[in-house]
């Protein structure tokens, strides 16, 4: 029995051993091949230093589309403005009701329509949620290089 | 006996006089200064949150908010927009809260739900105190002769020099819910 014991402690030693150099191998040697999640190549046990918070942008005009149903992007600041079932800060504004008098962007009548595509009398629930596809700008430079080219019909230069 | 006494009562001794005027007076500053410093500690951030009401509800949903925490490291706690600076109108307001104390001690507000269930009256109350003294807490501290219009946004600049200055609206009028969380704003105006 005793030897049995022993026996079993020797093995599992032996097989683990190698496998813990082999990671540690593995860590110091990884190869990302240039790719990098937004993450980074850090090793899982370590914590990377944050990346330094963006700027939002203040304040500016509306920013020209890049595709055909692209959700227009949000030039202006966002902080504090809550969506909830109690209120919806975005449509203090943007509503057809208050539009006109703080000039700010009408919502379009798509966001009446239900998804079997009724039209309701007010913002559908399925498009209440305005920052599910509405993103406030911050002064962020793009991660990877980007070719893409927006149609020139939108108005973009 | 009787006259004795009258006569003694009429025309105290100059020394008593000045003896009880002096007892009067420090009494006056000692009485006026402990009300006044009781006053102040009812009027600080600590006192405010000593309830778990406040401490529970409105202060943490306060922690997020620019009030709070902001760039310049300027802070508005409590009574700064909810009592008054000036004297009379602070005892007016003070007197008008001690409604707070009874609901503190027949537990009207015990837990969250309860908060959330008179979340709307009381920002009603909130609310229209401050259009009645046009925003007076507010412009304790964002005069709007002192706003420099070429420091804000568009949209500040569009609201300010527009509705704000014409005196059509005060500051309680749009930004509402941006030190708590909004109740239920289903037909309240311009939402």
């Amino acid at each position: 029995m005793k030897l049995l014991s022993l026996l079993v402690i020797v093995v599992t030693t032996l097989s683990i051993n190698p496998i813990v150099k082999a990671e540690e191998t593995a860590v110091t040697n990884v190869n990302p091949g240039g790719l990098a999640t937004i993450r980074g190549a850090a090793p899982l046990e370590e914590t990377r230093e944050a990346e330094r918070l963006k700027r939002v942008i203040k304040d500016k005009n509306p920013i020209a589309r890049n595709y055909v149903h692209q959700p227009p992007v949000v030039p202006h600041q966002t902080r504090g403005y809550r969506v909830d079932k109690n209120s919806n800060k975005c449509l203090s504004c943007h509503s057809w009701k208050h539009a006109a008098e703080t000039g700010a962007t009408k919502i379009s009548l798509t966001h009446f329509e239900t998804r079997d595509g009724k039209t309701l009398s007010d913002v559908s629930p399925r498009r209440y949620f305005c920052s599910q596809c509405h993103v406030t700008q911050a002064d962020a430079a793009p991660l990877v290089e980007n070719t893409f080219e927006p149609v020139e019909s939108l108005g973009n230069e | 006996m009787l006259k004795n006494m009258w006569t003694f009562l009429k025309s105290p001794s100059s020394a008593a006089m000045w003896f009880i005027l002096a007892i009067g007076f420090a009494g006056g500053i000692i009485f006026w200064g402990g009300f006044n410093t009781a006053l102040e500690v009812t009027n600080t951030e600590e006192f405010c949150i000593g309830c778990h009401e406040m401490q529970d509800n409105v202060y943490e949903e306060y922690r997020e908010t620019i009030h709070y925490a902001n760039r310049s490291g300027v802070r508005a706690t409590c009574p700064d927009c909810h009592v008054p600076k000036k004297w009379t109108d602070k005892i007016v307001r003070k007197i008008a809260a001690s409604k707070e104390v009874w609901g503190k001690l027949t537990g009207l507000i015990d837990t969250r739900e309860e908060f959330v269930d008179h979340r709307r009256s009381m920002a009603e109350r909130e609310w229209k105190r401050m259009k009645d003294n046009d925003s007076l807490e507010c412009r304790n501290c964002h005069n709007f002769e002192y706003m420099d219009f070429s420091e804000q946004g568009n949209r500040s600049v569009k609201m300010h020099s527009d509705a704000l200055a014409s005196g059509e609206k005060t500051c309680i009028d749009c930004h509402k819910g941006i030190a708590h969380e909004l109740p239920d704003m289903k037909g309240v105006e311009n939402w």
